[in-house]
C-alpha cells in the first residue's frame, strides 16, 4: 500500500506545505497524475504520482507544513482483499459478520489492510495524523517478510493478540498471492514443502520492481562525504567554455614529437598541469574549510576523480605544480590503473588540495560537480565538440570545452572564482604556457 | 571403555587423579576427611593420601574459605568443599571479595587457583534454608568462573579443568544427580570451561538449560520427539563465563527458546539467557524467550508443596506447547487429548 511523501524539491528544502488536493479520496490514480500542489519556500510545484489505485486516503490538510519524507496520501492497491493466511482457500471478501467459531485469534487481529472502501470526494473528513498501522509481529516474521517483498501489514496474524508469526508469512509465501505484484517467474511459488520458502541468498529481492545491491564501503564512503558535502558546502557554480583548438593541436603535436620517448599526453594531463600552474598564482583558490577556519595550503596537491565499478576514488597528483608534464602523464596513467585494480594506498588517496572531474572521455558536453570536501573547489571538465562559433566577427566552425567550477562560498566569492577560471582559460587556450 | 559410574564416583575419581597427578592440590573442608564426606564424596582420601592434603576443618566456613584463598595465593591448589551452597553464604566475603578480586587488584601479581565445590538444589525435603540455588550469586561476579556440569562425564571433564585453572572456580553440584549414571571417558578427560554443549540437536525449539535442569530438559526432548516435535537442548554446564555464541547460534536455527532452571524466576540466569538471545538472535525469534523456574518462594518442606515449587518435566512440556502453538506449528493432539 504506497505512500506518498512529502518531497523534497529543493536542496534547500527541509519542509514543504500541502497547497491544494488536485485529486480527492476514491478516486483512481494512475502514474503520473499530478495529485497535490506543494508550496515550497520558493515556488508551488506539483506533485505527482508514482502508483497506481485509488486514493484510499490524504493525511495532510490543505495549508499544512510538514518535514520532508512525511507521508501526505496513501495509495491503496488497484485490487484489493487481503490475503488469507490459512491454507484454507481464500474467500472473496472477507464479511466482518460476528462469527462465534471463530478463533479469538483472528477476530481480535487488527484491521489488517486497506480494503477499506472509497469514500465519497465530497464529504469531509477530519485529517487523520500519519500513525503507520501497528502490526503485532515477531521478529522471525518481520526478517522473513522483508526477505519475500511481503508488507507484514497485508497478513493476518495467527498468534497471541494477532501477533504475525512464521507460520504466517510462510502461508503467504506459500499461496504467492500475498504480493501487490506478480512475482518473477524464477521464484515462482512452490507447491512443495514450507522449506521451500527459503530466503535467497546473496543480493535480497526487496520487492518485485527493485533488487537490493549490497553496499560496498567505497559506495557508502562516496554516498557519505558526497551527501555531507552537498547539503553543508553552499556551492556555486561558475561555467567558461574555451576555445579547444589550440590545446588539441598542441597536443597532438607534442605527442608527436614525443613519438616514443614518454607516455602519450591526455587532455586531462594538460589540464592538471594548467590548473596546478592557476592555483599557484591564485593561492586563495588552493584551500579548504576547516569546520570554523579556512586553511590556505601551500602545497598543490590535485585530485583526479576516477570512476569505478562501485564507486569513485579520487587519487591525488601531489605537488602538481612542481611536476612536469609527462612525469604527471606518467602519475595519472599509474594512479588510474591502481584505482581499477583495488591497488590505491592511503598516500596516494590523502593530502589533495583540489579536484578535476573530468567526463569529457565520456561524451558529457558540461556538468556541475559536488565539491570533494573538504576542498573549496571543484573543476568540472566537459568534452571537446564541434560547434560553429564567432571569430573576428564571422561564423567559423570551432572546437569548445566547458569548463564548471564549483565552489564552497564559505571559503570564496564568485569574483575569486572567476579571475582563477578566467587565467585557466587563457592557459588552456595558449597551451604553450601550460609547460613553461 | 568408557565406563558407567555414578556421578558421585566421577567426582571422587576426579579428585583421587587430580591429587595424584599434582602435589600441590590439597582438599579442605567440614568432614571430609574421616567422615569422608557429607556425600561420601571424598571417601577413602584420607587413608591414601593423608591429614596434609586432606584437611578435616572445624563449623567455620569463612574460615577455612579464606584459608584455602591464602594458599592459593602462595601456589597451592586447593579443593574447598562447602556442604552445601546455603553454608557459602557464610563465606561470600572470602569469595566476592577476596578470591575473585585478587588477581586483578595486585595487577596480576597473584593468582588463586582454587575450587569451591558445593551442592544445591532442592528436592530432598530438606526445607527453605537448606534447599537453595545461589548460582547467581556468584556468576554475577567478575573474576569467578561458576561450572554446573549435568552429566558424569561433564562433571569430571569440568572438575579436572577447574583443579587446573588458575582463577577460582565455584563448582556447582545438584544433590539429585549424586545418583545418576553415565558414560564417562577413560584417562585424562577435561572439558574447557566456557563451553556450552548441544546435548541434543532440534529443528523447532531450543530449551536452554544447566544441572538438574538440563537433565529433565533433555528427558523432554526425547518424549516431544515421539510427538513430532525436534527440541534442541542447549546444556550450559558453565555460567561464568557464558557460552553465548552457542545459545545464540541454537536459536537461530529454531526460532524459539525456552530457559529452564531450578533456581528462582527473577533476576535468574533464565532472565540472562533471555536477555542474550534477544542481543544475539533477534531476527530469528518467532516468539518471545519464556522461562520456566522455581516458584519464588522459600522452598517447602512438605513434599506436595516442595514439589509444585521445583519446575519439572511437564511444566516444560506445558510451556514448549505454549510456545509452538503460539507460532502456528501443527501439533498432534496429546495421547491423552485424544480420549
Amino acid at each position: 500500500m504506497p505512500e506518498i511523501l512529502m518531497p523534497r524539491l529543493s536542496d534547500t528544502m527541509e519542509e514543504g506545505t500541502l497547497g491544494r488536493w488536485l485529486k480527492h479520496e476514491g478516486e483512481q490514480i494512475h502514474k503520473g497524475d499530478v495529485i497535490a500542489e506543494i508550496e515550497t519556500d520558493k515556488a508551488v510545484m506539483e506533485l505527482e504520482a508514482y502508483d497506481e489505485g485509488p486514493l484510499t486516503r490524504t493525511l495532510v490538510p490543505e495549508g499544512t507544513t510538514v518535514p520532508i519524507g512525511t507521508p501526505v496520501a496513501v495509495i491503496g492497491e488497484p485490487t484489493a482483499p487481503p490475503p488469507e493466511p490459512a491454507p484454507a482457500p481464500a474467500q472473496p471478501q472477507p464479511q466482518p459478520q460476528p462469527q462465534p467459531t471463530d478463533t479469538s485469534a483472528e477476530s481480535a487481529a487488527p484491521p489488517a489492510t486497506s480494503a477499506e472502501p472509497s469514500r465519497p470526494a465530497a464529504a469531509p473528513r477530519v485529517p487523520t495524523p500519519a500513525a503507520p498501522t501497528r502490526v503485532a509481529s515477531s521478529p522471525l516474521a518481520r526478517r522473513l517478510a522483508r526477505h519475500h517483498g511481503i508488507d507484514i501489514a497485508s497478513l493476518t496474524g495467527s498468534g497471541p493478540g494477532g501477533r504475525v508469526v512464521r507460520a504466517d508469512v510462510d502461508a503467504a509465501v506459500d499461496q504467492g498471492d500475498a504480493h501487490p505484484a506478480p512475482r518473477p517467474a524464477a521464484g515462482a511459488p512452490s507447491t512443495a514443502a514450507p522449506a521451500a520458502a527459503k530466503p535467497p541468498v546473496g543480493p535480497v529481492a526487496e520487492a518485485d520492481e527493485a533488487v537490493e545491491v549490497p553496499l560496498t564501503t567505497v559506495r557508502r564512503l562516496t554516498a557519505q562525504r558526497l551527501t555531507d558535502s552537498a547539503q553543508q558546502a553552499p556551492h556555486f557554480y561558475l561555467t567558461t567554455i574555451i576555445d579547444a583548438q589550440p590545446l588539441l593541436a598542441f597536443r597532438a603535436d607534442l605527442n608527436t614529437r614525443l613519438g616514443d620517448r614518454g607516455p602519450r599526453i591526455s587532455v586531462n594531463d594538460l589540464i592538471i598541469k594548467a590548473c596546478a600552474t592557476a592555483l599557484r598564482d591564485h593561492p586563495e583558490m588552493n584551500a579548504s574549510w576547516d569546520d570554523t577556519r579556512i586553511l590556505r595550503h601551500r602545497r598543490i596537491h590535485i585530485g583526479i576523480a576516477v570512476a569505478l565499478d562501485d564507486g569513485l576514488t579520487v587519487p591525488v597528483i601531489h605537488d602538481a605544480d612542481r611536476t612536469t608534464l609527462t612525469d604527471i602523464a606518467h602519475e595519472a596513467r599509474g594512479l588510474t590503473e591502481k584505482a581499477r585494480n583495488g591497488h590505491l594506498t592511503l598516500d596516494d588517496l590523502t593530502g589533495g588540495t583540489f579536484t578535476i572531474s573530468n567526463l569529457g572521455p565520456y561524451g558529457i558536453d558540461h556538468f556541475t560537480a559536488v565539491i570533494n570536501p573538504p576542498q573549496a573547489a571543484i573543476l568540472a571538465v566537459g568534452t571537446a565538440h564541434p560547434q560553429p562559433v564567432v571569430r573576428d566577427g564571422e561564423l567559423a566552425a570551432g572546437t569548445v570545452m566547458a569548463l564548471t567550477l564549483s565552489v564552497d562560498h564559505r571559503v570564496l566569492d564568485g569574483a575569486t572564482g572567476a579571475l582563477f577560471l578566467a587565467d585557466l582559460r587563457e592557459l588552456l587556450e595558449q597551451p604553450l604556457r601550460v609547460v613553461v | 571403555m568408557p565406563q558407567t559410574v555414578t556421578y558421585r564416583q566421577a567426582l571422587h575419581d576426579t579428585l583421587r587423579a587430580e591429587l595424584l597427578r599434582d602435589d600441590d592440590v590439597l582438599l579442605i573442608g567440614e568432614e571430609i576427611g574421616v567422615f569422608e564426606g557429607s556425600y561420601k564424596i571424598t571417601a577413602g582420601l584420607l587413608d591414601e593420601f593423608g591429614p596434609r592434603r586432606i584437611r578435616d576443618t572445624p563449623i567455620c566456613e569463612e574460615g577455612f574459605t579464606g584459608a584455602a584463598v591464602g594458599a592459593a595465593m602462595l601456589g597451592l591448589r586447593p579443593v574447598v568443599e562447602i556442604m552445601t551452597i546455603n553454608f557459602s553464604l557464610l563465606a561470600i566475603d572470602q569469595i566476592i571479595n577476596h578470591a575473585a578480586k585478587m588477581h586483578a587488584m595486585f595487577g596480576g601479581q597473584v593468582s588463586v587457583p582454587m575450587v569451591i565445590r558445593t551442592p544445591g538444589g532442592g528436592g530432598q525435603q530438606l526445607a527453605a534454608t537448606h534447599s537453595q540455588n545461589l548460582e547467581v550469586f556468584y556468576a554475577h561476579v567478575p573474576g569467578l568462573k561458576v561450572l554446573a556440569p549435568s552429566t558424569p562425564a561433564d562433571a569430571k571433564g569440568l572438575l579436572a579443568s577447574a583443579v587446573r585453572d588458575d582463577d577460582p572456580v565455584i563448582f556447582l553440584e545438584n544433590l539429585a544427580l549424586y545418583n545418576t549414571k553415565g558414560e564417562v571417558p577413560d584417562g585424562d578427560h577435561t572439558v574447557p570451561i566456557g563451553t556450552a554443549a548441544v546435548t541434543k540437536p532440534g529443528r523447532d525449539v531450543t530449551i536452554v538449560a544447566y544441572s538438574r535442569a538440563a537433565v529433565i530438559a533433555l528427558d523432554v526432548a526425547r518424549r516431544l520427539e515421539e510427538e513430532g516435535i525436534s527440541a534442541e537442548v542447549v546444556d550450559l554446564r558453565s555460567l561464568r563465563p557464558l557460552d553465548r555464541p552457542t545459545v545464540c547460534a541454537s536459536v537461530r536455527r529454531t526460532g524459539r527458546a525456552i530457559v529452564l532452571e531450578d533456581d528462582w524466576l527473577s533476576y535468574g540466569i533464565g532472565a540472562e539467557i533471555a536477555a542474550t538471545v534477544q542481543e544475539g538472535a533477534f531476527d530469528h525469534l518467532d516468539a518471545p524467550v519464556r522461562r520456566v523456574a522455581a516458584a519464588e518462594v522459600p522452598l517447602p518442606y512438605a513434599k506436595s508443596l516442595e514439589r509444585a515449587a521445583l519446575p519439572d518435566a511437564a511444566a516444560l512440556t506445558r510451556t514448549v506447547h505454549d510456545v509452538l502453538e503460539a507460532t502456528g506449528f501443527p501439533l498432534e493432539p496429546l495421547p491423552s487429548e485424544r480420549g
